[in-house]
Parts: C-alpha cells; structure tokens; sequence
C-alpha cells in the first residue's frame, strides 16, 4: 500500500512544510504520493514531482479548493484514501482544520501532531504541552496522521521525477463560502522556518516596543515571534504566537525577550537547538530552559544587543 | 436558535504534570483540575450571543466521569441555561465524543455549536472539526470573530499566515481560538443560582453510541531535558558566546 501525503501550498508555491511531511512518511513502508488540491495548482504539482522518492503526484485542481475550505477538500481525501495504508499533512492551521473532517467521514481516529515514527502503526506525540511524551498505536485500518513539522528534517526539493495525475473534482458542497485572506505580509523570514527566531513577551510593556527586537531581527535575519501573553495583550497580532495553541518552532537560536517561559510558551520552542533568554526577574522559569541567560532589563539590554551586531 | 458548548474538564493550566511512574499516564490523582480554557472562552462567547439576544438558550454538555459535573456547574454559573452529563469512565478519543455529541444534537436541535479549538491535556484539535464532519454542516476552526447575519455566520478565523474570512451556512460548528474574547468569573451569586440549574444525566450507552478507543497508548514517558545553562554577566559576553561557543550568528 502507497502513503498519501497532503501537500501544503498558497495554489503557486509549495510550502515547506510539505518537505517535512514528506521525510515523515519516507519512515513509513509504502510508496510515497502527493496530493495537491487547489485551484490552479499546475506550478506546485510540478514542483510536488522534482522531490527525490515521490512516486506520483495526484493533482486536483478545481476552484473549490482555491481556498482551503476544509468542507470541499475532505470529501476529496476521503475518495481516495481507501487506496492507502496512510494519510499523512503538516499539523498546520491548513492540515489541523481538514484532517479530522476527512478522518471522521472515514471512522478513522487521527493521530495528532506526530513527532516520531517508531513503526507504521506507532508514533510518538506530545501532550500537555510537551510536558509528557506519548507512544501511541493506530489500530484503524487508514492511518490519519498529522506530523509536527519541526520533529522532521525537510527532505530536498530537486531530484526526482514522479509522474503527475490529474484526479477528477469532487465538488463545492456550498457550506462555506471565502469573503478574505488577510495575509501578514513581512521581509523577514517566515516564523516557523527561520534559523533564528526573536520573540518577545509581556515584559516588552507595548507592541510599540517590539520594533526594537526588530532592528535585532533584522541584523540576524531572523523572524520575529512573541508569546501568548503578548499576544493577548495586543502587542502583536496571533500569527506571532509561539506556544502550545501558536506556532512550534525549533531553529538553531531562540531569543526569548522579557518572556517569563510559561509551560505553554515552552512547549513552542524547547526544541530550539541554542536559547537566549533576556529577562529581568532572575527566578523567570525561562533560565531553566536557557543556554545562555542574561539578567537584565530589556530596554537596556535589547538596544545594546543591536549596537554589539553592528 | 439554541446554542450548545461541549466544555472539558482538565488537569489546570497553571500546573506542571507529572509523569506517573509506570509511565502508564500522568498523575490526575490530587491534582487541581479546571475547565479548559478555550471552552471557557465558547462558554463566554455562547453567553454573550444570548445576552445580545441573537440565542435563546445556551446549554453545555460534557462526558466523562461523574467529576465532570464541576465543569458542566463552572459553565452554568458563567450563565449557561441548562447541562447535559453523559456519563462514562471509559478513555474518551475524539471521535467518539464527536459521535457523542452528534447524538445530542440530533436530540437537541441547536443551530450553533460553539466549543474550543483544543484541550490542553490531549492536545488534539480534532473533535469541533469531527463533529462538523459527521453532522454534514459547515466548519469554522480556530475562530477569532464571530458574527450572525440572518442565515448565515460570518467568522474570521486565526491561521498560520494571517487571518481569513468566511461565511459560514447555518447551522454550523465553531472552534474558538483565544482572541475570541476574554471569559468572565462567575460571580458567587451566580454560582450559588448554578446548584439549581438543571443537569440531565445520560450514558453513551443510552445515546447509542460505541466509544472504544481505536488508539493503543503505549507508555507515556518524561520529554527529553534541556541541559542547564549560564548566567553571562552582560551583552558583549553574550554576542562572544553566540559567536564563538554556540557559533549561532557570525
């Protein structure tokens, strides 16, 4: 049996995240396939075929799933994952709100947010935040998984040559329609591929603060983040959140800025590779996750940083 | 227009689990336990609908061990009408509560169903989406606005690139994410009027509904732990340190 992997993409470009999927399932036993739905989505099927170990790529284009409307692109994973041992998507807001739609039209239970492969039945996830590891075993006959991008190394995207298919629409069933997309649009490096992340919390007092992590961002290259806090307090907008019920992420450095390190906030970026933490109150549970600590107040602190990069 | 808000009750938010030591789960016995906070947030949202006079009753249903009722008293005296308890010890998966909660739609009718995008104990985020599915309506996950407009919803929903809007056919289910809005305490009075509310009491058995887990646990086990790190004295230390230790940044 094949293994269907649901790929993510804005109908022109593929998405990382696509890449991490696709090195989760290269663990699994199975052909890999590629499912693109979209609406003229010929550019990402041909870049879905150059990713080395893809055996075919299914393209469905058809202006119903143009907008990722999880009511039209369920029934569609649904027809064919019959034809699969495996259904696999990025535990994105996209792979998040159609898995389950498809997983429950076909009585299967999804498996959430894997961050390992142990066989093709098990896998191991995060709960509670990541405060405990669970090793868990599918007994359904599909296998519905979505897969922590973070926990998987991207596989390339030059190489291969899979053949492409087109796959016959499914329909709009007319429960959702699309009015918008506001899109946060950014020089910097998109949060949850960024080789260096600087985020700030609470302690930034103001989202009129948070341009002084961005002149740090921008002398690293790096993307800018924020915690829950900060984020409930209105400083920045949700698209920013690392934590829990935000965004994970793991780069090589992690700047933490007046963020206290709440268990929630920790479960979003604990697996960086090198943590930086500027906080002023020396007891902040952040340290005890930190590799480098520096006990200061951030206004002081951030400025002098930029000035140090040059 | 009913409104039901499936709620959960879990380990606090604010407390550190524990692994139990047979790796069998994490210790839930003594622990201080609370409502879900996204559920309190559709709690809130249901509430308001109804104080805007857009809902007429809001009713709050949960499943799971006979404790449960303190979450089902919780959304009560937030000002819920009415509680369902559906009463099991069994392991509840997402899907089986969303066919669970099918069940008390069918008998129910609402035209809304609110409920948050996630549980902070099984991290899921799945069972609104399921629930969705099997009930053959429209889906609006991980929603930051929500607002009628004759037969339809009209919903912004939180998503990795930004934000997007849709127009939802009723009746339709919700998932809420945290900016939704900012839920109320319930007030002592209105705790006390809550004890009076009326709970119907009910079993997946009577709904007729098989809740076996499809899902083996295996062992839940301690995440891997950082190592501790230093303190550095000030900022040009740490630059050196990122620069030629770590050699994170050149």
């Amino acid at each position: 049996m094949s293994i269907l992997v649901l790929a993510e993409h804005d109908n022109e470009t593929l998405a990382s995240a696509t890449f991490n999927t696709v090195a989760a399932a290269s663990q699994l036993s199975g052909d890999i396939e590629i499912l693109v739905a979209g609406s003229g989505t010929s550019g990402v099927a041909e870049a879905a075929a150059r990713i080395p170990g893809v055996a075919k790529v299914l393209n469905a284009d058809s202006a119903e799933y143009g907008n990722d409307i999880a009511e039209n692109i369920a029934p569609l994973i649904v027809q064919l994952a019959p034809n699969y041992s495996h259904v696999l998507a990025a535990a994105t807001t996209f792979g998040k709100n159609v898995m389950p739609r498809a997983s429950a039209l076909l009585d299967v239970q999804q498996v959430s947010e894997i961050t390992s492969v142990e066989s093709d039945d098990t896998f191991i996830r995060p709960i509670y935040a990541g405060n405990a590891m669970a090793t868990v075993q599918s007994t359904d006959a599909i296998k519905m998984v979505t897969v922590r991008m973070t926990s998987f190394e991207a596989v390339a995207d030059e190489g291969g040559s899979a053949s492409i298919e087109a796959v016959s629409a499914t329909g709009d069933v007319g429960l959702s329609a699309f009015v918008s997309q506001e899109v946060s649009v950014s020089d910097r490096p998109e949060l949850t591929t960024a080789r260096i992340v600087i985020s700030g919390g609470r302690g930034m007092k103001s989202g009129d603060n948070f341009p002084l992590i961005e002149s740090v961002a921008d002398k690293l290259n790096a993307a800018v983040g924020a915690s829950r806090a900060a984020v409930d307090a209105g400083y920045v907008s949700n698209d920013f959140q690392v934590g829990q019920t935000g965004k994970v992420v793991a780069p090589d450095l992690y700047i933490a800025v007046g963020i206290s390190g709440a268990i929630q906030h920790l479960a979003g970026m604990k697996d960086s590779k090198v943590i930086v933490a500027i906080n002023n109150d020396e007891e902040a549970p952040i340290f005890q996750v930190a590799d480098y600590g520096l006990v200061a107040d951030l206004f002081d602190a951030v400025p002098a940083l930029d000035a140090e990069l040059g | 227009m009913k409104v039901l808000v499936p709620v959960k009750r879990v380990i606090d938010a604010n407390i550190k689990v524990r692994v139990k030591a047979d790796n069998s789960g994490v210790e839930t016995n003594n622990v201080k336990m609370a409502m879900n906070p996204f559920c309190e947030i559709a709690v809130e949202e249901a509430v308001r609908m109804k104080e805007a006079g857009t809902a007429e009753e809001v009713i709050a249903v949960t499943a799971g061990p006979t404790q449960c009722q303190e979450s089902l008293r919780t959304a009560l005296a937030m000002g819920a009408d009415r509680a369902i308890m559906i009463e099991t010890d069994e392991v509840l998966e997402p899907l089986g509560v969303a066919k669970l909660l099918k069940a008390v739609v069918d008998n129910e009718g609402p035209g809304l169903v609110i409920m948050g995008k996630q549980a902070i104990d099984g991290d899921n985020n799945q069972t609104g989406q399921m629930l969705s599915a099997l009930l053959g309506w429209s889906q609006g996950a991980f929603v930051s606005k929500i607002e009628t407009a004759g037969d339809n919803l009209n919903i912004v929903r939180e998503v990795d690139a930004g934000l997007q809007s849709l127009t939802l056919k009723m009746p339709a289910v919700v998932t809420v994410d945290l900016r939704l809005n900012e839920p109320r305490y319930a007030s002592l009075p209105n705790i006390m009027k809550a004890k009076k509310k009326p709970m119907d009491m009910t079993t997946p058995a009577d709904l007729g509904v098989d809740v076996s887990p499809r899902v083996n646990v295996i062992s839940v086990n301690e995440p891997p732990a950082r190592e501790a790190g230093v303190i550095v004295p000030d900022v040009a230390t740490l630059v050196d340190k990122l620069r030629n230790e770590a050699k994170v940044i050149s």
